[in-house]
């Protein structure tokens, strides 16, 4: 089921395209979905079908085509490291590495305790700030030094736990 | 701290890639330091004055000095330009597409039948994913309403009503700040019904992709505007013709609508002087890899490669320049040697062999492999292609696939040859030109930096690999 706050902000994108093109909002809709249950499930692509009065399989066309939906439910934190020439020049494999060595994973996996996901990612379109890294879809880390890797894994574990213990 | 303040210790503040004082005679990039993107800002830096130049709306708190025409007659800021002026001015600018293809924008706006009753559209093309290219992305978040106003400018002179742009999905920040200038812009009476007053009116809307280079190929990004799958269409028709929801579509870079108010403030003649005949105005280069300051840097069209090097810091921790990919990852790749004999702007470029593209110049020092780079960039593709066409689908994967095992010195003296025939076989057979894209990159490797291939393919060989015919 679509909640009352999802179906507002699916209101806004719909506005935006002619009443007859309704279906131009499903990239946006999935996004929203993605950012409120953490991945697209087949209930979410019917909802959305239903909403945008379009065939769910066309719903499913989208989510599998484009790389950044989530198929399956991933880690509280999805970590995109770009790894594409330009950064591959200035570390951004590197970058990877240190993440699988830091949680104790290979890039595709998450961990037991499910707080990362770490994915290899093609070209963020920020080759300027390599080593970059998007987390959970709408957050671009610049920068990323093995240093600042750590701080931020270690930031936001800590910040995780303080939330369970409050 | 909470998760949302652990991440905003890491973003990036545009510091390194945009604010700096390296910008030669900047026009987009002026003057900008990161809090100073809102509409009053903009306004302030003579923001708006174009669209205003244009309704014949001068805006009265901010009196402009009396311009006068060629003949030296004083020109009535009330009487406005007529589409045909804006067009004609465009097209004297000698402006060219900054996305990559260089064509120009004033012979693309007057393809637009304007005459057509019907609903036009007009799109930006913000999805900036072409590996090296990192301009619009600055432009978008430190100085989103020239682009707004950009496009009102294009949307009055073709007599379109509503436009969308669409932003890479990967930089969803951009998103959301260029979602909030619209809202301001709206606000101000720029964009809306009866813009400033006048008959004209013009609704923009943001739109974002999900991660697909191929919605970067502008019928692919028109299908995804239309909520389906990035697969590019066959052209002709096209867009002009038969665009977004089949109807006539004007669609540009991020960084040509970001060029306009310039040229409308300041003369088409103007523009073209600030770069070279052909190649007017300035242009945003992206450099990465290899340097000591990677970033965008933004100078007049022909200025020399050698002095973009030094703008940049020069290649890293001083080593020697190896090659230079100059236009984006599906440019063929230069050899130093060739660069540095070449200024920056697309007859240069053209001329000694790659293409200027989108301006994202990666540089690799003498300590690079061509092999494990070319590898990097045929994996790319591989993962990029949409599917569509059975040359690009097949052949992205088999070049890749043939250059893995150069890579790990499983080659085979036939390789080579092989990878030219692959790289043939796409190229020109494909729907779109991420086909060429693709084969490109492998041929220039080929043709410049073959030996290096060769010798990985022989240390297989001496180390009692079974040649191979």
């Amino acid at each position: 089921m679509i909640s009352y706050s999802i179906r507002t902000r699916f209101d806004r994108e719909v506005a935006k395209y002619p009443a007859e093109q309704r279906q131009s909002a499903v990239m946006a809709c999935l996004s929203i979905v993605q950012q409120e249950q953490g991945f697209v499930s087949i209930e979410s692509e019917h909802d959305i079908a239903e909403y945008l009065g379009m065939p769910q399989i066309a719903v499913h066309e989208v989510t599998t085509f484009y790389n950044m939906y989530n198929q399956q439910p991933v880690g509280r934190f999805k970590l995109n490291v770009c790894t594409n020439l330009p950064c591959q020049l200035r570390d951004g494999q590197k970058a990877l590495h240190h993440l699988e060595h830091k949680l104790g994973i290979a890039m595709g996996e998450t961990t037991a305790d499910g707080l990362f996901t770490l994915q290899q990612s093609e070209c963020l379109g920020a080759c300027a700030d390599s080593p970059v890294m998007l987390v959970n879809d709408r957050t671009m880390c610049s920068f990323m030094s093995n240093e600042k890797l750590d701080q931020l894994v270690d930031g936001l574990r800590a910040a995780e736990s303080t939330k369970e213990n409050a | 701290m909470n998760a949302t303040q652990v991440l905003s210790q890491f973003q990036a503040t545009g510091v390194q890639t945009c604010f700096h004082d390296r910008h030669v005679e900047p026009q987009i990039y002026a003057g900008l330091n990161g809090s100073n993107w809102r509409l009053k800002d903009y306004e302030a830096r003579g923001g708006y004055q174009a669209l205003r130049k244009i309704l014949g709306k001068p805006d009265s708190a901010n009196d402009a000095p009396a311009q006068t025409d060629a003949e030296g007659k004083a020109i009535d800021p009330n009487a406005g330009l007529t589409q045909d002026q804006v067009i004609a001015t465009v097209k004297e600018s000698g402006l060219r597409g900054r996305g990559g293809a260089g064509f120009p924008t004033g012979l693309k706006w007057s393809f637009m039948p304007r005459q057509f009753p019907g609903q036009k559209y007009l799109v930006c093309n913000s999805d900036e994913g072409e590996p090296g290219t990192c301009k619009d992305r600055d432009i978008l978040m430190y100085n989103p309403h020239i682009v707004i106003e950009g496009m009102i400018i294009a949307a009055y002179a073709m007599g379109i009503s509503v436009g969308y742009n669409y932003i890479h999905g990967e930089i969803f920040q951009v998103y959301d700040r260029f979602e909030a200038a619209l809202e301001e812009a709206r606000e101000a009476g720029y964009l809306g019904d009866a813009i400033l007053g006048s008959k004209f009116s013009f609704q923009l809307h943001a739109a974002h992709g999900f991660g697909a280079y191929i919605c970067g190929e502008e019928t692919a990004l028109l299908e995804s505007l239309e909520g389906k799958k990035g697969q590019p269409r066959f052209k002709p028709p096209f867009p002009a013709s038969f665009g977004l929801y089949g109807k006539p579509t004007t669609i540009n870079n991020t960084e040509t609508f970001a060029a306009v108010p310039w040229i409308i403030r300041h003369g088409g003649a103007a523009y073209l002087a600030c770069g070279k005949p052909n190649n007017g105005g300035t242009k945003i280069f992206s450099v990465s890899g290899d340097v000591e300051r990677p970033g965008n840097y933004e100078i007049p069209m022909g200025t020399p490669f050698s002095k973009l090097l030094e703008l940049a810091g020069g290649v890293r921790k001083g080593r020697q320049l190896k090659a230079v990919i100059p236009g984006g990852s599906s440019s063929p790749v230069m050899p130093a040697s060739v660069i540095m004999e070449c200024t920056m702007d697309y007859d240069s470029i053209a001329k000694a062999g790659s293409m200027l593209g989108s301006g994202a110049v990666i540089v690799m020092d003498d300590s690079r492999s061509m092999v494990e780079s070319l590898l990097r960039l045929s994996y790319f593709y591989s993962h990029e292609s949409c599917g569509q066409c059975t040359p690009c689908r097949e052949g992205t994967g088999w070049m890749w696939r043939v250059i893995d095992r150069i890579q790990n010195q499983e080659g085979r003296e036939s390789d080579l040859d092989l990878l030219n025939s692959v790289a043939d076989n796409i190229q020109g057979r494909t729907i779109c030109a991420l086909g060429d894209a693709a084969a490109m990159p492998v041929r220039a490797m080929l043709k410049h930096f073959r030996p290096e291939f060769e010798t990985l393919i022989r240390a297989r060989t001496a180390a009692g690999g079974t040649a191979h015919v």
